[in-house]
């Protein structure tokens, strides 16, 4: 692993146009670097939401970093509707593909096995399935009761994100029960991750660490961005700032409202460390 | 005894769930949340309930597939789903409104509905809003399908519809809701007024029965301290827990 790369290092590491897997709000979500993302200017970016898309793919939406998303939802959870996100859809600006959360995690698990595809059940009679032509529906081959199943194209993601509160020393990074991280790393061509801060040891070393690690193979670039989360939570380690998220919610619902936002809260980072202290 | 909106559509919906084994409930459903604990106290603790929306009550630690594989298993016998629209015939939409993918109208999408609708054996439809705008006779965008052909693997499907005015069950066979109650203080004909679909009126339908003083007791008691684990807001707003000095 190279020297530790900062968040304007690793959003420079995202070429533009990649296809990107981000994970939803309930999970590890790398905030710094999207705000990284955005001072970039990151241009037609595809974003993989898996499965649930939330503050930082509105973020990147309002901001004109996106082209194409595919998500099963997108929303601000208890503050309400994900505002970019919808004025985008109804616009036409970017291209939506809606999903079903199952099927964004069969999709990366065929990926993880490196096997084309993954029959899933559902989804027959769906309008998702109807616009979907890259989706197969097939009589069951093994003749095992299933009726007609969907084959769903595995996906490979460009690049896997997401802001752990931890990694070691040996560039294994601490996950958890946020398995659906290791599933977009396994995926993905490329994993780069933040994270609050780099322990000392190893945690492979460790049986009761080992199985909530997701080993250093997997991991491209590990950044050091303390508060990388903000203000998204790290269910287990930080609380969301609730305040925060539904005046964001307000905010983004204007054109002048989301700018507002965005040139108090997408400067340097060293910036908002001071915004987030206060 | 009196009671708030919220305590009586916890216990109408906790009486539709009793007997069963494992209830899940998806993100943002305090609602549903709080029926489902309130039916494992019922049961003396022989229903399990996990919540996936936070830790609490949230046995999961396979990432987001686990809840869809468990389901997929069929180690999972209840489910709440919504709808921006919902039809006679059960469909559900949770995209929008408008010809797809030209909407007037983007809801936040799908999330897990064109999967768990088919696999789990009781899905609860939820939506309090009791309206021609909600209740349309055909949805604009299928999220999943209420009913399915003999060819479809489909062990699960709508069990019955809770709103805020009256409580439907929904006959999979004739493709069908069937109004069962009306709840307190409304009458059969604001609900033909406010639906746009056809459904069954049987010749009586009864009043939704009132909360009973031991379900709104333990609501109050035990309950309100273990949703607000998971949803503090709602906890505080309908309960007072919380705000107690």
């Amino acid at each position: 692993m190279q020297a530790q790369p900062t968040l304007d290092d690793l959003a420079a590491a995202i070429p533009d146009g990649a296809l990107v897997a981000y994970p939803p709000d309930y999970s590890f979500v790398p905030m710094g670097l999207t705000r990284a993302l955005i001072r970039r200017q990151a241009r037609g970016l595809r974003l993989l939401a898996v499965p649930i898309g939330g503050m930082g793919i509105d973020m990147l939406i309002g901001s004109g970093c996106v082209a194409e998303l595919e998500a099963a939802a997108v929303s601000l959870g208890e503050a309400g509707p994900a505002p970019q996100f919808t004025k985008a859809v109804l616009n036409g600006a970017i291209v939506m593909r809606d999903s079903t959360c199952p099927a964004i995690h069969s999709a990366l698990q065929a990926s993880e096995k490196g096997v084309p595809f993954m029959p899933l059940s559902g989804l027959i009679g769906s309008d998702i399935l109807a616009n979907r032509p890259e989706w197969t529906v097939i009589d069951d081959p093994l003749r095992a009761g299933n009726g007609r199943i969907v084959l769903l194209p595995a996906i490979h993601p460009d690049v896997a994100i997401f802001h752990s509160p931890f990694a070691d020393s040996e560039g294994n990074v601490w996950i958890g029960r946020r398995r659906e991280l290791a599933t977009m790393a396994h995926a993905a061509k490329r994993t780069l991750v933040t994270v609050e801060e780099i322990r000392p040891g190893n945690l492979l070393a460790d049986e009761s660490t080992a199985g909530g690690t997701l080993p250093a193979l997997y991991v491209e670039q590990i950044g050091v961005a303390p508060n990388g989360a903000w203000p998204i939570g790290l269910p287990g380690y930080k609380i969301p700032n609730t305040k925060h998220i539904v005046a964001y919610a307000l905010q983004a619902k204007s054109k002048d409202g989301f700018q507002d936002y965005m040139s108090k809260h997408v400067l340097g980072e060293e910036q908002l460390m001071e915004i987030i202290s206060s | 005894m009196t009671y708030s909106s919220e305590e009586f559509l916890i216990c109408t919906i906790a009486r539709l769930i009793s007997g069963v084994g494992h209830i899940a409930v998806g993100a943002a459903s305090p609602i549903p949340g709080s029926a489902a604990l309130l039916q494992r106290e019922l049961s003396g603790g022989n229903t399990r309930v996990s919540l996936i929306h936070g830790q609490a009550n949230n046995p999961f630690s396979d990432g987001g597939r686990e809840l869809f594989d468990c389901a997929g298993q069929g180690r999972i016998d209840v489910f709440f789903l919504g709808g921006g629209q919902i039809d006679g015939e059960a469909n559900i939409n949770l995209v929008g409104v408008g010809s797809y993918p030209n909407l007037k109208v983007r809801f936040p999408g799908s999330f897990g509905s064109a999967y768990m609708y088919f696999v789990v054996p009781k899905v609860i439809l939820f939506r309090e809003e009791h309206t021609r705008r909600v209740l349309v006779p055909k949805v604009d965008f299928i999220s999943a399908p209420g009913t399915s052909p003999d060819d479809v693997y489909r062990p699960g499907g709508p069990q019955a519809l809770v709103t805020n005015l009256a409580l439907m069950s929904f006959d999979r066979q004739r493709r069908l809701f069937r109004l069962e109650s009306v709840h307190p203080g409304h009458t059969v004909e604001e609900i033909c007024d406010n639906t746009g679909f056809e459904f069954d009126i049987p010749e009586n339908v009864p009043v939704t029965p009132l909360p009973d003083a031991d379900c709104l007791s333990r609501l109050r008691s035990v309950i309100c301290q273990e949703i607000a684990k998971t949803y503090p807001t709602f906890a505080e707003r309908v309960f007072g827990f919380g705000s107690l000095p």
